[in-house]
């Protein structure tokens, strides 16, 4: 196949206030072209439409977050983004032909 | 009057099961999975309200048949929903075409039955009507959304929209069925509901930049159980086959 | 479980390693910013989204039965359970794309055979009392795979087992009750459902993966608590565990020689026939051919919508802006 693939949906990062609950909880994420659909699909994944809840979506690359604080070897800073860029898999070679 | 009580809630309650039916046939193929939790959570919708509807049906009826016995073990001449939700799936298009213009009936009549003089009528239509609203958002968005999306989709959209609109007016034709509950306070009259009707799809045809069909041509036949399509007996085979193949069985 | 045929890449052990290994010693979770050994990263993904694949897979077999369940309440309760599923592939494919893979990739690897989803899918179900054989055999071995794995050191794969751990209370119970009622049922019902435990017993002891003395890439998962049980350790619970139960239904497990050893406190039984396992995933299996072709064409039939979808957001976009 040539030809050039649709860009996938992005992924947005699903946060959900319970009923009687206080603050927004992180819950996961999906993927929806934009954000009304996102929380169109929000309420049919992660709370199979209970009534009353609040949900928020966000792109997850708007979400900055704070380096991990490691000290030594383990403290890399190059990311400013909160997770790697999807690269294409590299399959071992010991798992041959599948 | 209990005859027509009976006929009446045998129309809603087969327009759910059969439609739940087809909905549920996506489940494990949608176009993307979060469509796939959605479509199946409106399936799941319209089984509980077949549980409602028929349930009653069988009460009124007063035979000590279930809503299982309705469901599973009528023949095609004894269905009475209409001929749009039976027709089959199609492509993924053609599934939310059918859903909308189910759904914009559907939200219109069932505000009418919450003020149905019918205590458990009543009783259904409000719990009902709360989700039913969530279904037309639902559609009604996916409608626009494809409709005005691509080429490729704007065209299955209207060939969709051409192919299901003759089975538009069966939902709002009003039969003897429906006159005497309609009389009685029971049901509303739908035949006055068409201009709400006809006001919400018009703008979302607008929106979704596909043209309403020319042709007042109507299919009908479902309701009244005159005359089903093919297509409901192929379903019926999948649908109550173990029942069939094992009478008597409890599962 | 889903990591069938991963293999670990031995090498010298950095500093950074250690440390690493340090973290998980201690309990620690490994979050996606987190400095991790490319071995890790990979053996995760490749297990991540093979369970994610499971799932999806999974929701085949039994949703081949949606359509004739023979009453409403067990419709409901069947499309309730297959839709759990997709909602579980949905937790774990966003779970392995926090390690830098995206879902669409992991689908194309699954539809071209480079990445495998759980043997046990690539068998058919024929009868209702699959339903039940299914629910209480196969989500029964899941789930003893999927509680422990609460505790996996990978801080979003766990969050996702949580998940998907409470919303998997009820899929072996419906299972288990759909094989009581045929148990107890017509003598036909009851055939039925001692036909669907022969033929599923094997398959299901066949998803805890090979044995332990055949299962070489285990203890690099061990150390990293990628896994956190062995295969055979497993494998010994779930008997021990069903045989009473298949008792209960008076049912008969298809093994002559299974029988309780005193001295070990465990029950003795028969490994499954390790070349079907195999072949299952090489693509041999009775439906495999079969699942990769209905979830190929949902992909190839669904393009139309996802592109569909995508460009009306952009055109909203462009609208917006341009105002």
């Amino acid at each position: 196949m040539t030809e050039p693939k649709a860009p996938e949906w992005p992924l947005w990062e699903v946060f959900i206030r319970g009923q009687h609950g206080a603050s927004h909880r992180h819950v996961g994420s999906l993927h929806a072209p934009d954000a009304e659909m996102a929380i169109k699909h929000a309420r049919d994944v992660y709370t199979r439409r209970k009534e009353g809840v609040s949900i928020w979506v966000v792109p997850t690359t708007a979400i900055a977050a704070s380096n991990p604080d490691m000290k030594g070897p383990l403290y890399d800073p190059s990311d400013s983004k909160p997770y790697r860029h999807p690269t294409f898999f590299d399959i071992p070679k010991e798992i041959g032909t599948m | 009057m209990t005859t027509e009580l009976f006929e009446y809630l045998l129309r809603l309650g087969d327009n759910s099961l059969v439609l739940g039916h087809r909905l549920s046939e996506w489940c494990g193929k949608s176009p993307i999975l979060e469509e796939d939790i959605a479509i199946s959570n409106t399936a799941l919708d319209f089984i509980g309200q077949t549980q409602l509807w028929l349930g009653l049906a069988a009460t009124v009826e007063g035979q000590g048949r279930s809503a299982d016995d309705l469901a599973m073990l009528r023949d095609v001449w004894d269905f009475r929903n209409l001929l749009l939700v039976e027709q089959p799936n199609g492509n993924f298009g053609e599934t939310i075409m059918r859903q909308y213009l189910f759904d914009a009936w559907h939200v219109l009549l069932l505000d009418g039955l919450t003020r149905s003089h019918h205590q458990e009528i009543s009783a259904i239509a409000q719990k009902v009507v709360k989700e039913v609203r969530y279904h037309i958002e639902r559609s009604r968005d996916l409608v626009i959304r494809l409709g005005d999306g691509t080429p490729v989709s704007h065209e299955k959209m209207q060939i969709a929209l051409d192919r299901l609109w003759p089975y538009v007016r069966e939902m709002f034709d009003v039969d003897p069925v429906e006159h005497t509950l309609i009389e009685q306070g029971l049901i509303p009259d739908t035949s006055t509901l068409r201009a709400a009707f006809d006001a919400e799809v018009l703008k979302t045809f607008a929106t979704a930049t596909l043209t309403l069909p020319s042709s007042n041509f109507a299919h009908l036949g479902g309701k009244s159980g005159k005359r089903h399509s093919e297509h409901l007996g192929h379903l019926l085979t999948q649908m109550q086959w173990l029942q069939r193949a094992y009478p008597g069985a409890t599962w | 479980m889903y990591a069938q045929m991963v293999t670990s890449d031995p090498r010298d052990e950095t500093v950074e390693d250690q440390a690493f290994q340090a973290r998980i010693d201690a309990g620690e979770k490994i979050e996606p910013r987190d400095w991790m050994p490319e071995g890790y990263r990979k053996t995760l993904i490749r297990q991540i989204g093979q369970h994610a694949h499971s799932e999806i897979v999974g929701q085949l077999p039994e949703g081949n039965w949606i359509t004739r369940a023979p009453t409403l309440e067990r419709k409901a309760i069947l499309l309730a359970k297959v839709q759990d599923e997709a909602g579980h592939g949905l937790y774990l494919y966003c779970a392995a794309e926090t390690l830098g893979v995206s879902r669409d990739e992991m689908t194309e690897m699954l539809l071209d055979g480079r990445m495998k989803y759980s043997s046990i899918f690539s068998y058919p179900t024929l009868t209702w009392a699959d339903m039940g054989a299914v629910g209480w055999l196969v989500d029964g071995a899941a789930i003893m795979n999927q509680v422990p794995l609460q505790r996996t050191s990978y801080g979003p794969y766990a969050r996702a087992m949580i998940r998907v751990c409470k919303e998997e209370s009820f899929h072996q119970r419906q299972g288990f009750d759909i094989m009581m009622k045929m148990a107890k049922g017509t003598p036909a019902q009851k055939k039925m459902a001692q036909d669907a435990l022969n033929r599923f017993w094997y398959p299901s002891l066949m998803m805890f993966g090979p044995s332990d003395k055949d299962s070489v890439h285990s203890a690099q998962s061990m150390a990293w608590k990628i896994k956190m049980n062995t295969n055979d350790e497993l494998r010994q619970k779930f008997v021990d565990l069903t045989v009473p139960q298949a008792e209960y239904l008076g049912l008969t497990i298809p093994d002559p020689d299974l029988k309780w050893n005193e001295e070990r406190g465990h029950y003795d039984y028969s490994e499954p026939d390790w070349s079907e396992f195999y072949d299952v995933l090489k693509g041999n299996g009775p439906c495999s051919v079969d699942r990769i072709e209905t979830r190929k064409k949902a992909w190839d039939d669904g393009a139309w919508v996802r592109e569909a979808l995508m460009a009306h957001s952009e055109k909203q976009k462009t609208k917006v802006a341009a105002e």
